[in-house]
């Protein structure tokens, strides 16, 4: 939190937050416990995945490929679920 | 003008709604939310009632938002941002203030019960913005108590179900038709497994507000895997199988004329939307095939009328 | 500041009093829902709005709780805002009125003070006023409709100020000031006023080129560094108070100081009262003046932020003080300004014999005899709390 003031005094006023979208600074790639992983030969550049994710983790590639930013992924599992094609496989942490 | 769009590619890249906020893995809420700040096009507020979405998006000071977003309480959302609604208007009149859209968000209990006061009273007076209700069926902030978004039968903390009484006695309580009877210019279902329609009516949706049209009100089918017992994957196919065992019809009311978007031929059995989720599996017990009938009388009357409804010029 | 503005002698009440410094006030959203006794003031800026004399939007919202939530979202927005109630309106609006302050939203309301139910009664109490004494909004008193047109000004110019940013309540004590016609001096047009009170500058509204998260959620880690900050505040909004009293006292040639006194100076018995009866004790103080009673009277323009200075200032020499109270915290040990008061006594070392007084408790009738009668029990006994005038006593 050092990227927030600590003191009262030193609060924007009104309980504020005055940066749009700080939540970046918490990185919830720690509540995973499995992990998708993209077979590109599969993908059929439909963007389900891209769409359907809670957490913005699929990152759509300039070419409308996907690509997964697990910094804040969840393991939720909907990007593998709503693949047509089943690109996507959800893989244990730790596990390989 | 908004863009209608045919594919998902035609979908932006930036978003306005980002990551690490602290709603559940699965979440049904964020796929709406993005595609609503994305699709209601130009400078836009967003107005959040009490629920999961305003709490696990805003722990201070962390907010997921890139908008400028109003939290007041639990069951004024509408009251709010009547009143934001208004100051533009008068800003815009006396001062030349910039123009921007109003979108509200708040859960079923923050609409269907406590808030359904405060937003009647807004739709009466007309306000122009975009109202969505995310529909996950239970007051899941506080730990899935049932609501009057509830289906019957439901298991929840406050319906549990229980030996004498399986769980919620009481049917779903009809929305929209109560939002409908406000003679409101645009409303509509939405459901994210069918994100190109989702997304189109909320390009219409800032159309007519663009046009001074409103108000215009959205309710959103928002599956929560923890309240509803399934593994946090399912929150898609399930949003997809109520729309396919005809439970969640998706329609939009545009001045009156009644739309069926998805027109479902042949509907799935319910057992396989129920037998998903924790909260419905002792409704498949032998003991409550009636309230699996009851339901299922349900399912065909609504489809049934609304199809007879969507055959009138206007219901208006 | 020595601008001479022209003034128009006129007769009102006190609800069109106010209704007509939010006209002069030139607000741009209103947003209220009718109940007796301030009906009268959103009937009024209706009419207003509805024949163009004031180019504001009326919100006929569906209840107080959402005159109050839509107050606040405009005052978000960046508008001049006002709202008004009474008693159960009020109490509706309990949730959002921390709400209002804590988001700091310089909302003004007029409170038409009224008791609370059960039983229902539409006259004066003090009970909505105190029940938003610890809400965190800014609180004045009228003592007459003049004071009622006037702190309603002043309200707007204090809450918006960018170092203050609180919500204020104008109190107006219910029928004996908002249906009673008096004799008044209003401004001629907004123009006018707007020398004292010019339009408003926002600090942090809605904004989409800046995005703002307004009323987030805050737990253990920061919600009292919030608070602390916000209670801070409110304290040194009193300097603000202060400058614009002077301010507006020289606009508008009437003196407006947080505390008002009354031979205090060697006063033996002072009473501490708040709102219209502040009349009523100054003509019984110079009565007992002529009588040789060395009796005062101190009524608070300023309730909040209790003005403690000044008040212990003013009472400090006393031997008796009475503190009246139109209201009663039930359960505790008296009306609420005598809990106030007591604090800031033992707080400046000062303990002067009290005696607190529940009187006029929905609209009963504050008459001389009782005055006489409060001033014989302070000065005779050590009753420390009478309800005056109940019959069975
Ligand atoms: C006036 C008031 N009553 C009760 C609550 C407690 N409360 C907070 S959120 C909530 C339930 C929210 O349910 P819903 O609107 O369905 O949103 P969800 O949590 O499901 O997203 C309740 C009961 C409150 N904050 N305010
Ligand atoms: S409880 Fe349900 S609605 Fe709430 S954040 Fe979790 S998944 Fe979403
Ligand atoms: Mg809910």
């Amino acid at each position: 939190m050092d990227r927030w003031p600590s003191k009262w005094m030193d609060l924007p006023i009104g309980g504020v937050i005055n940066i749009p979208g700080t939540s970046t600074w918490v990185k919830t790639g720690t509540w995973r416990s499995h992990r998708p992983v993209v077979d590109l030969d599969k993908c059929i550049k439909c963007l389900m995945c891209w769409v359907s994710c809670p957490d913005n983790s699929i990152i759509r590639l300039d070419d409308d490929y996907v690509d997964v930013d697990y910094t804040y992924c969840k393991g939720c599992g909907i990007c593998a679920n709503v693949c047509p094609t089943k690109a996507i496989d959800m893989i244990e942490e730790g596990g390989r | 003008m908004a863009r209608q769009i045919r594919r998902l590619s035609e979908i932006p890249r930036e978003e306005l709604f980002v990551s690490g906020h602290g709603l559940c893995a699965g979440c049904g809420i964020p796929p709406m939310v993005k595609i609503a700040l994305k699709a209601v096009d130009g400078p836009k507020v967003v107005v959040n009632a009490t629920g999961c979405l305003e709490v696990a998006t805003t722990l201070y000071p962390h907010t997921a938002w890139r908008v400028p977003w109003v939290h007041n309480a639990f069951e004024n959302a509408a009251a709010t941002a009547s009143g934001i609604e208004a100051a533009l208007k008068a800003l815009r009149r006396k001062k030349n203030w910039k123009n921007y859209k109003i979108i509200v968000f708040g859960g079923d209990g923050g609409t269907f019960d406590i808030g359904l006061q405060s937003l009647s009273g807004a739709l009466e007076r007309g306000h122009k913005f975009i109202y969505v209700c995310y529909d996950n069926e239970a007051y899941m902030n506080t730990g899935i108590q049932r609501s009057g978004a509830t289906p019957v039968g439901a298991a929840t903390t406050t319906s549990p179900a229980g030996s004498v009484i399986p769980g919620k006695p009481e049917n779903k309580k009809n929305l929209m038709d109560i939002v409908l009877a406000h003679r409101i210019p645009y409303a509509a279902t939405i459901n994210a497994a069918y994100p190109v329609d989702m997304w189109n009516k909320f390009a219409k949706a800032s159309d007519y507000l663009e046009k001074g049209i409103g108000p215009i009100f959205f309710h959103y089918y928002s599956p929560c895997p923890v309240g509803w017992r399934m593994d946090s994957s399912l929150s898609i196919e399930i949003s997809r199988l109520a729309v396919q065992t005809r439970l969640w019809l998706l329609y939009e009311v545009d001045h009156g004329k009644i739309k069926i978007n998805v027109m479902v031929r042949k509907p799935k059995p319910i057992e396989e939307y129920l037998k998903l989720q924790g909260r419905f599996r002792h409704l498949l017990q032998p003991e409550n095939s009636h309230i699996v009938e009851r339901l299922k009388r349900y399912i065909e009357n609504n489809w049934n009328r609304l199809l007879k409804l969507a055959e009138l010029d206007s219901i208006y | 500041m020595s601008v001479t503005v022209r003034q128009v002698r006129t007769g009102l009440n006190g609800d069109e009093a106010v209704a007509y410094a939010v006209l002069h006030a030139d607000v741009d959203v209103i947003s209220a829902y009718p109940i007796t006794p301030q009906t009268i003031i959103v009937e009024r800026l209706s009419e207003f709005v509805y024949n163009g004399e004031l180019d504001a939007e009326f919100i006929p919202v569906e209840s107080e709780h959402s005159a109050l939530s839509a107050a606040l979202g405009a005052s978000l927005a960046g508008a001049r805002v006002f709202t008004a109630t009474a008693s159960q309106g009020l109490a509706l609006m309990y949730e959002i009125l921390y709400i209002v302050s804590s988001l700091r939203a310089p909302v003004v309301m007029a409170l038409g003070n009224r008791a609370f139910s059960a039983p229902i009664n539409i006259h004066c109490s003090h009970d909505d006023a105190y029940a938003a004494r610890d809400a965190g909004w800014i609180q004045f008193f009228a003592e007459t409709v003049q004071e009622a047109y006037d702190l309603t000004l002043i309200a707007f110019r204090v809450s918006e100020d960018e170092r203050v940013l609180f919500p204020s309540i104008v109190n107006l004590d219910g029928f004996i000031l908002t249906h009673s016609i008096e004799p008044l001096h209003v401004f001629s047009s907004k123009d006018d006023v707007s020398k004292f009170l010019p339009e408003r500058d926002p600090v942090n509204a809605i904004d989409p080129d800046n995005p703002i998260t307004y009323g987030p959620l805050a737990l253990q880690n920061y919600y009292m560094e919030i608070k602390r900050q916000q209670a801070e505040a409110l304290f040194n909004s009193k300097k603000i108070i202060d400058e614009v009293f002077d301010e507006y006292s020289e606009f508008s040639g009437r003196r407006y100081v947080p505390v008002k006194k009354l031979f205090v100076d060697d006063a033996e018995t002072v009473f501490v009262l708040l709102g219209s009866t502040a009349g009523t004790m100054r003509h019984m103080v110079r009565k007992w003046r002529r009588e040789g009673k060395k009796v005062g009277v101190v009524s608070l323009t300023l309730y909040r932020p209790f003005p403690e200075k000044e008040f212990v200032e003013s009472v400090k020499d006393v031997e008796n003080l009475v503190v009246m109270d139109r209201s009663f915290s039930y359960g505790s040990p008296g009306g609420q300004l005598y809990m106030d008061v007591s604090a800031a006594l033992i707080r400046a070392g000062v303990s002067p014999r009290v005696l607190n007084v529940i009187y006029g408790l929905g609209g009963r009738d504050f008459t001389p005899d009782l005055a006489e009668k409060a001033l014989e029990v302070a000065t005779s006994t050590d009753v420390p709390l009478i309800w005056l005038g109940v019959r069975g006593d």
